[in-house]
């Protein structure tokens, strides 16, 4: 025999993002420290080497940051002008930089002054960094050329003159020692070998190269530029893999989780992109006050680093991994009943005897169950209910009107409950899925307290409120009206041409039975 | 004779149960309640249906078991005629006729010869009167029963407004807001009178009357869901009542339990409340019976309670208000909204049921299969209320997929909602899958599944037309999100409309190619990959009633009927009318088996059927004057087997049944088979009712005792003794509580050797007789009959003292020891 039937709370599809496993592990960041650098920060590098300690180049100073230190812990000044692109060498103890006026300096990490200045760039050195041996530095300046530095002498190796324009980004491979990858302004990326005398492989990116980055594997090549993100297979020559276009405004630097799985893009349109390195779809995405011009990520993911144009430097911290130890505090069931019946093995010719589940109603459909509407609509306006599952009690107001005794329930209620309804309509009145419903309670209240209007300031005041929100909405929903209409009229002029082609068809037809019917 | 039979049309469910109070019989065993023209007869342990009692020609209104021979049952009908019947094995012993409209039978124990019946008042419309009628013990089928006297006069027609006091010794009736009382002995009538509304504005109607079986008392219901006990009513003035007051709405019914101790009462809050000692505070409650209560009755032994609804629904309860079985058909929806539909996969009807369910109705056996509930909301019964109706259901071809439509309309608002349900092979049930809120802005009209068997999956469309101007293609979508909770779900796909005009109906050809849809007064036909429009018929002035495709070789033609009363076929390739005929037709319905299509036309009270093949326009078969009822749909069932039709006319009839569906939701279907032969049929199926308790393992059982038992006719009665001895072990087989018995397995082969002892114990009884007792076969069998009665006692006491008689033996005392040695008693160590 029928039992009661719970009042059924429609489920509503959440609109928007959908919550992935992606969305769980990058809101995993506690709230961002700010903190104020002198200049528009261009660079961050993270020390290959724990602690992890991060490098950040903005105007004319490096400052070297500990993982939770809120100030410095070491500055390198030695710098006349702009400093560039602080780079750490694989093993954390060299950090080189370029700098406006041409020269790139070397420092040791425990040092103060430069270990070695390299000077043959006639204009400012925007990219330097290591190779993969450890012991040459590549660079590339505002003079189009991209050199290669021995560091024990502190000479020039080489220098490519290929680039028609700035080179403004670079990277070294990981697994060979000669090569690297400088990009240019000139919108195309370039791939240097040491052994060679000229450039290996030229790659039209189609904007300029704000940003290149070579996939750990060596296979794949990521540049950035314009607003598009290139990814490119090296392995094939070069070849275009995908085109990303996610930003509204240029991007400016790139950079790969750990492990490699994710590919992030900073831009100036102040969003940070997180793509899957397998379908390149974005799966999340970071939302910041200003343009972003660096981004690093720490090993292991722990911190995120962005740095602004506003010399804004800004750094998130992984929450601590939730213990699972609090869940198990539980109270366990006692000793007795827990053991019990534990140990049973059931045999091959027992049968279960499924025991239907007890249904736990839920307070308001206790109430409801007993006819008491009065009571089913205050349990529903608690405040737990009211303001984190507004749909439960729109859905108990909805069921209240199906069986008729809503009005009887809105009735006889005190200032202090009027108001509290009325607070909750007002608010929840012009949410589409509450609508239909609560315009019905808007007005039986409306109705109802419509003699006793004027005795209390406070509900007089919310009846004001609730007309305002009504009218705010009209007025919206005339708007959106109006662009309809202004849509449609633009689509019945783009599909002119077929209508007319039906209407031919259509006259075929009728006048086609038309005449058949004359002939019966 | 096949060819020679006529097309009749036959009633085949949905009659309805609740003329009268159901009667159990003397022992409980039976429920016997009227059902249209006939008397059912249920067994109330297993549901099943006993005795059909067939013999009135019209509505019966009344039973009444025979209160000197409770084997008997009275019944009354309005054709006039009370019968006397033998129910356990339905025969017809008497027949009394009245010559009146009887309109409730009251068989009392107090009088002789005599029952009361409520007839109409000679002359006078809408007064009647109790009458008693003597029922003359003359021989004879056929009796006249013309002598009656008049007790009351101006009763209620209602069997629930008058009933009999404490052992006949007074009557008791009301009507409208009296209440009066006959008292037989000293001829005395007392009337009581309320006022039509009482200080709070309750309706003091009377509508139902009980009498406490063991005290003076008297309990009425009112319209305002009061009861009032009335007690001390010997006096004109001096009478005391005091009220009780629970139901919301109008009492129904009400019944005294057996001893008077509680008082039952129903009403349409469809919650049976047992008063306690006829005081207010005390009551239990039964609710949520599934409708409106209309009759209560109480067996004789007080075991159990049984209440009628005003669903056709019988509920028998426990006498500790626990529910115990419902004995369900056709359960009566307050409108069939959704038109006869057929379960492809368990060729069950499918209709509205109970409110907001669905029923699947198995026309085989006229029993609800199950009830699928589809609002999945709490049913308010409460007059007034706009409830949640279930106005469309379409399956997929092959019953995986199924579609519903609910609404609720309550001005100016309509709440509407598109339920996809997904038949699930593990519970074998529909499981929701998807729920559309407001498909469409304004009621939907029609809906259809792409009938494509080879392509069940995922070309599955369904296609909604509404009032709002517009057809909705709905299709499935695979979430290919391996964490999704289900990977399919349905959205829409295509919104089609025409010129503004509300779509009406919609259809799909057989090879699914084509959608027509009709707007208003045209018919567009749709390409179904495309959605291009591809053609428009029409037929003005009238607007289009009902559409549907060809099959099978006139699948080129669309059949249309138009609201002028007209029914056009168009040809498909020529895009032409390929012929009309003037015929108003309310029901078109194709055969999804054959080319034919049934036309069911409404013409000035009365409806005729006319079956038709598109491709030419002269009608097979007409069958005109259905019945006096509006024909308010109809399905074609494929039948299990092809039936042979002998004739050309009825070929239509071979491979499916046509049922239709009356205003008064009876259902109906043709058979050209003679009367007499559906009755056997009927009667074989009843076949195996002797034995109440009616489970397949008692059948089994019960036919391996009758071989047994026509295999033993020629065996010794000493073997049958054994099987007497044995049966106990089969009979605590059988009767132990099943959580007690040891598991199947164990006791398997032990009941199998108990089986087969006797026949070991045959052989070698037989051996044994052959080799000693040739020759004194003559008195082997006098000896036998002797030793039957002995052998009781004797077969315990031999086997202790076996050992110590050794001497001394007579011969037949002798043979006797013999035999018990060969027996083999190893299955007693079972136990």
């Amino acid at each position: 025999m029928a039992s009661y039937k719970p009042v059924v709370v429609p489920a509503v599809p959440r609109l928007g993002e959908k919550v992935t496993q992606d969305t769980l592990y990058w809101q995993g960041y506690k709230t961002p420290v700010q903190i104020k650098e002198f200049g528009a920060v261009n660079k961050i590098d993270f020390s290959p080497v724990p602690p992890y300690n991060y490098a950040v180049t903005a105007s004319s100073r490096v400052h070297i940051y500990g993982r939770y230190s809120q100030e410095p812990i070491k500055t390198f000044s030695r710098f006349k002008d702009a400093a560039y692109c602080a780079t750490y060498r694989d093993d954390g103890q060299l950090l080189v930089a370029g700098s406006e006026e041409g020269s790139i300096r070397l420092f040791d990490i425990s040092g103060k002054a430069p270990l070695r200045q390299f000077d043959g760039h006639t204009k400012a050195v925007h990219v330097v960094g290591f190779l993969a041996d450890k012991y040459r530095i590549f660079s590339g300046g505002d003079d189009y050329s991209s050199n290669l530095w021995d560091i024990p002498s502190a000479t020039e190796i080489v220098s490519y003159t290929e680039h028609t324009d700035y080179v403004r980004c670079g990277c070294a491979s990981k697994l060979n020692g000669d090569v690297f990858i400088t990009g240019s302004y000139d919108h195309t990326v370039k791939v240097f070998d040491a052994r060679a005398k000229s450039s290996v492989m030229t790659i039209e990116h189609g904007h300029p190269v704000e940003s290149v980055l070579l996939f750990p594997s060596g296979g794949l090549l990521v540049s950035a530029g314009g607003r598009y993100v290139k990814v490119w297979d090296v392995l094939k020559g070069g070849q275009l893999l995908v085109s990303l276009k996610n930003h509204h405004k240029t991007v400016t630097c790139l950079c790969l989780n750990s492990s490699g799985q994710r590919l992030l893009s900073g831009s100036l349109d102040r969003h940070v992109k997180i793509y899957s390195t397998t379908s390149y779809k974005v799966v999340h995405s970071f939302n910041y006050a200003t343009s972003i011009l660096s981004l690093a990520l720490s090993p292991e993911d722990e911190t995120i680093v962005v740095g602004m144009t506003n010399g804004v430097l800004n750094v998130k911290h992984r929450k601590p991994e939730e213990s699972k130890e609090k869940s198990q505090k539980k109270r366990q069931p006692a000793y007795r009943t827990y053991v019990k019946g534990r140990n049973y093995m059931p045999k091959q010719e027992d049968f279960f005897v499924s025991k239907p589940g007890k249904c736990v109603l839920r307070k308001y459909d206790k109430l409801l169950k007993g006819f008491q509407s009065s009571k089913a609509l205050d349990a529903v306006l608690e405040p737990h209910i009211r303001l984190y599952t507004p749909e439960v009690t729109v859905a108990v107001m909805q069921e209240l009107n199906r069986r008729g005794t809503l009005r009887s329930a809105l009735a006889g209620r005190d200032e202090k409950q009027i108001s509290l309804l009325l607070t909750f309509v007002t608010r929840r009145v012009i949410e589409p899925r509450f609508t239909p419903i609560l315009v019905t309670v808007a007005d039986m209240i409306t109705d109802i307290y419509q003699p006793v209007l004027g005795q209390s300031a406070v509900v007089d005041k919310q009846f004001l409120r609730l007309q305002e929100a009504i009218g705010r909405e009209i007025d919206y929903q005339e708007e959106l009206l109006e662009v309809l209409g202004m849509m449609d009229a633009l689509f019945a002029t783009l599909t002119k041409k077929k209508a007319t082609y039906l209407e031919e068809n259509k006259s075929n037809g009728l006048t086609k039975t038309l005449d058949q019917d004359t002939c019966n | 004779m096949v060819a020679a039979a006529g097309l009749r049309v036959v009633r085949c469910g949905g009659s309805p149960l609740h003329g009268a109070r159901a009667v159990f019989s003397a022992d409980a065993r039976l429920l016997l309640c009227t059902a249209g023209d006939f008397v059912k007869v249920y067994s109330a342990a297993t549901e099943e249906l006993v005795r059909l009692l067939r013999g009135h020609s019209g509505l019966v209104t009344g039973v009444g078991l025979n209160p000197h021979n409770c084997l008997q049952l009275y019944s009354c009908s309005l054709d006039g005629s009370i019968k006397l019947w033998d129910f356990t094995d339905g025969i017809l012993i008497k027949t009394f006729t009245v010559g009146y409209k009887l309109l409730a039978l009251y068989a009392l124990d107090s009088c002789e010869d005599s029952v009361f019946v409520i007839i109409p008042k000679r002359g006078e419309r809408d007064t009647f009167q109790l009458v008693s009628v003597k029922l003359t013990k003359t021989a004879g089928q056929d009796v006249e029963a013309k002598e009656f006297s008049v007790v009351l006069e101006g009763v209620d027609a209602s069997p629930k407004c008058t009933a009999f006091g404490r052992e006949g010794e007074y009557v008791a009736s009301v009507k409208n807001f009296h209440l009066q009382v006959y008292f037989f002995k000293r001829k005395q009538l007392n009337r009581f009178s309320l006022r039509a509304t009482n200080a709070k504005g309750g309706n003091n109607l009377f509508t139902c009357v009980a009498c406490h079986p063991k005290e003076d008392c008297i309990a009425t219901g009112h319209a305002d869901g009061k009861i009032r006990l009335w007690r001390n009513f010997y006096h004109n003035k001096e009478y005391v009542f005091s009220t009780m007051h629970w139901h919301h709405d109008r009492v129904m019914d009400l019944s005294f339990s057996i001893e008077g101790t509680s008082l039952l009462s129903g009403g349409v809050e469809a919650v049976l409340v047992q008063w306690h000692n006829g005081s207010d505070c005390k009551k239990d409650f039964l609710p949520r019976l599934g409708s409106a209560i209309e009759y209560i009755s109480v067996s004789s032994d007080g075991t159990l309670y049984c209440t009628l609804h005003t669903d056709n629904r019988i509920t028998i309860i426990n006498s500790n208000l626990r529910f115990s079985k419902s004995i369900q058909g056709l359960i009566r929806a307050r409108d069939v909204k959704t038109g006869l539909v057929v379960d492809p996969r368990t060729k069950a009807l499918v209709l509205n049921g109970e409110a907001g369910h669905l029923q699947f109705y198995c026309l085989q056996s006229d029993k609800q299969l199950y009830s699928l509930d589809i609002v999945q909301q709490e049913y308010i019964q409460q007059a007034g209320l706009n409830q949640t109706d279930l106005v469309k259901v379409a399956f997929s071809a092959q019953g995986k997929w199924l579609a519903t439509v609910e609404e609720r309309e309550e001005e100016p608002d309509l709440e509407l909602h598109l339920k996809l349900w997904f038949f699930d092979e593990e519970t074998q049930s529909f499981k929701l899958n998807t729920q559309i809120s407001m498909p469409h802005d304004d009621h939907i009209t029609a809906m259809c599944f792409r009938d494509m068997d080879e392509l069940e999956d995922d070309s599955l469309i369904l296609v909604t037309a509404g009032k709002d101007c517009l057809f909705k293609v709905w299709v499935i979508l695979e979430d290919t999100d391996p964490e999704a909770q289900q990977s399919l779900s349905w959205s829409c796909d295509f919104v089609g409309s025409y010129h503004n005009y509300q779509a009406t109906n919609c259809c799909f050809s057989e090879d699914g190619s084509l959608l027509a849809v009709s707007f208003e007064e045209t018919v567009t036909v749709w390409d179904s990959s495309t959605w291009d429009l591809k053609c428009t018929f029409c037929h003005p002035p009238g607007k289009i009633r009902d559409i549907c495709f060809g099959r099978l070789t006139c699948s080129k033609y669309l059949i249309g009927a138009t609201d002028h009363g007209f029914l056009c076929c168009w040809n498909l390739l020529s895009c032409a009318l390929e012929w009309s005929a003037h015929l108003n037709v309310v029901i078109l319905q194709p055969d999804p088996l054959s080319e034919h299509i049934a036309a069911v036309s409404w013409l000035s009270k009365e409806s005729s059927l006319f079956v038709f093949k598109p491709n030419e326009p002269r009608p097979i078969c007409i069958q005109r004057n259905l019945c006096q009822e509006k024909i308010q749909c109809a399905a074609f069932v494929p039948r299990d087997v092809p039936e042979t039709v002998g004739s050309e006319k009825y070929v239509w009839l071979r491979r499916s049944q046509l049922y239709l569906l009356t205003d008064a939701q009876e259902l109906m279907t043709f058979s050209t088979k003679s009367p007499e032969e559906r009755l056997t049929v009927s009667s074989k199926q009843l076949a195996v009712e002797e034995s109440l308790p009616v489970t397949p393992f008692s059948l089994l059982l019960g036919k391996h005792r009758h071989q047994q038992s026509q295999g033993d006719t020629d065996l010794t009665k000493v073997v049958r003794n054994h099987h007497e001895q044995d049966s106990p072990a089969v009979k605590e087989l059988l009767h132990t509580p099943a959580h007690v018995l040891p598991s199947a397995s164990f006791l398997c082969p032990i009941f199998i050797n108990s089986l087969l002892i006797s026949k070991e114990k045959k052989s070698a009884e037989e051996v044994a007789d052959e080799v000693e007792m040739e020759s004194e076969e003559a008195e082997e069998d006098s000896d036998e009959e002797k030793d039957v009665t002995e052998m009781e006692q004797e077969n315990t006491k031999s086997m202790d003292l076996l050992g110590e008689i050794t001497c001394k033996l007579s011969k037949a005392e002798e043979k006797e020891l013999r035999k018990v040695r060969k027996m083999d008693y190893s299955w007693i160590s079972a136990f």
